[in-house]
């Protein structure tokens, strides 16, 4: 293509989202509200899945030390638990400590147990709780462990809620996005299909299918990356309004939502995918049939 | 040049709209080609632009052989034919000047030629000073100026008009004749498909008549060679 048929041409694109006003609103406005749909739904998700991934860190792992061990000698097993793959963190937690947390409000009921009676301890985390399995055995063989207590009913109940919540997401997820690209792609074929007789003339006069489609793909990219900036700051700020107001709700900490900042690289990457996608397979598949002149 | 030879078009639905046309126009040749409704003529101008391809014989226009041409060809087929319709087909939201620019930009004209050659265009076919009207505001005959200017800013050898005087009215379809004859005479090959008997009879020209698919009659006196239905 020559330079100044690409400046033209690309120049034409741009005119067209203005010329074609109410087209170009209307594929703006559609694009916007399917990408905010999706986004709302896929920044619930990610919080649930969220909410569930913590509360599943509560189901730890207790490695009890061998009460011959003095207490260096038992805080000296936490680097060789520590080694272990899946351990994400490990805390000592003294005999002393352990009977105080025990015994915590219930102080005159155990008055007078003595602290040798119990053992020295770590409390494991893992950082998948889906291998814990196959990491007690591992935590078992540690020189020095006695026993190891872990919740593997809790453990593996989470996991299957949190496989569950992943392919419920990515089908919600899945199904919104074919519903949304159905329904942009339409309005898109919509103002094609308005435009069908420019085509038609274009096409006598000799313009190659490349000349007609440029600035048809030009305009298309460029309500698409609008509907997908509009979408993407309305989100940002519907998001940071409703943590806001629920920070203000929650006094006892229940409810928690992630920051947006957590969310705004994949929700840039997902939005801007999107209008990209979207406005270049609108314009492009929905010109195809009027350049069969 | 356009070339007929024995050529056969039938549609999908089993219709043949053409029964075996053989005819020749030379360059710089001014013809009409005259027929009643469903006779044939709109499918020889589908032909000559690679709308459509004959089902039989060879159809062999200006340096493009139809019956065999690549579809990537027929945009280059084009540019070397100028075609004028009956209802303008203008571009609405351009104006004069853009609608015939725009011809040039299709094929990759600098900007410097295209301020050169579309205000002579223009100046050609009576538009001069209407550069920045939009179509809307012109009237059906200055609409027609346009869409000759257009067909012929590329310096086509060849310009096919299809009914262009059928919106018109007799004063300003007379004009519109007398500019392609103009045209004619600078050595522009032009066909003119029409069933205006009274216009073609104006004019001392080249008459082929067609007639349920076929060429009845192909002659240089003028004469209008069927009988209206």
């Amino acid at each position: 293509m020559k330079s100044n048929n690409f400046f033209y041409l690309f120049k034409e694109g741009f005119k067209g989202v203005f010329q074609h006003g109410f087209m170009s609103f209307a594929a703006v406005v559609v694009t916007l509200a399917c990408l905010l749909v999706i986004g709302s739904c896929s920044a619930l998700l990610y919080n649930v899945n969220e909410i569930v991934d913590r509360e599943s860190r509560n189901a730890k792992i207790v490695v009890y030390i061998n009460d011959t061990y003095s207490q260096a000698e038992a805080r000296s097993v936490g680097s060789q638990i520590n080694m272990i793959e899946n351990v994400q963190q490990s805390t000592f937690v003294t005999r002393e400590q352990a009977l105080a947390d025990f015994v915590a409000g219930q102080e005159d009921v155990y008055a007078g147990v003595d602290p040798q009676t119990i053992q020295d301890r770590f409390v494991v985390t893992l950082e998948d709780n889906s291998l814990m399995r196959q990491t007690v055995p591992l935590l078992q063989a540690i020189t020095g462990v006695s026993e190891v207590e872990a919740p593997f009913d809790l453990a593996e109940n989470f996991g299957t809620l949190q496989h569950i919540l992943q392919i419920v997401s990515l089908a919600i997820v899945a199904l919104l996005l074919v519903v949304s690209l159905l329904i942009i792609s339409n309005t898109v074929k919509l103002a094609m299909y308005d435009r069908r007789d420019e085509i038609a003339i274009m096409k006598m006069v000799g313009a190659t299918n490349g000349f007609i489609r440029f600035p048809f793909v030009v305009e298309g990219l460029t309500l698409g990356i609008i509907g997908a900036a509009l979408a993407f700051f309305i989100e940002w700020g519907l998001y940071n309004t409703l943590v806001k107001w629920i920070a203000g709700m929650n006094n006892f900490n229940l409810l928690e939502l992630v920051s947006f900042d957590e969310l705004l690289v994949p929700m840039v990457a997902t939005f801007g995918a999107a209008g990209i996608f979207v406005g270049l397979f609108g314009s492009f598949t929905s010109i195809r049939k009027f350049l069969d002149v | 040049m356009i070339e007929f030879i024995d050529v056969v078009k039938t549609y999908n639905m089993g219709t043949t709209a053409l029964q075996g046309v053989t005819m020749s126009i030379e360059d710089g040749e001014f013809a009409f080609l005259v027929g009643p409704s469903g006779s044939g003529k709109s499918t020889i101008i589908k032909l000559i632009t690679g709308e459509i391809k004959p089902t039989e014989g060879s159809v062999h226009v200006n340096d493009f052989q139809l019956e065999s041409i690549k579809r990537r060809e027929i945009p280059y087929l084009r540019r070397s034919v100028g075609v004028v319709f009956q209802n303008f087909r203008l571009i609405a939201n351009k104006t004069v000047y853009e609608n015939v620019a725009f011809a040039m930009r299709v094929i990759g004209a600098r900007n410097k030629e295209i301020r050169k050659r579309v205000p002579y265009v223009l100046r050609l076919v009576g538009l001069e000073g209407k550069e920045r009207r939009h179509p809307s505001e012109l009237s059906g005959g200055e609409q027609q100026r346009v869409a000759i200017a257009r067909a012929l800013v590329n310096n086509p050898s060849m310009i096919i008009a299809d009914e262009p005087t059928g919106n018109l009215d007799p004063a300003r379809s007379y004009e519109i004749m007398m500019l392609l004859e103009e045209i004619n005479n600078l050595g522009t090959t032009v066909l003119v498909v029409t069933h205006e008997r009274e216009l073609v009879e104006r004019f001392t020209k080249r008459v082929i008549a067609i007639d349920e698919g076929r060429v009845i009659s192909d002659g240089m006196d003028g004469y209008y060679h069927y009988e209206e239905q």
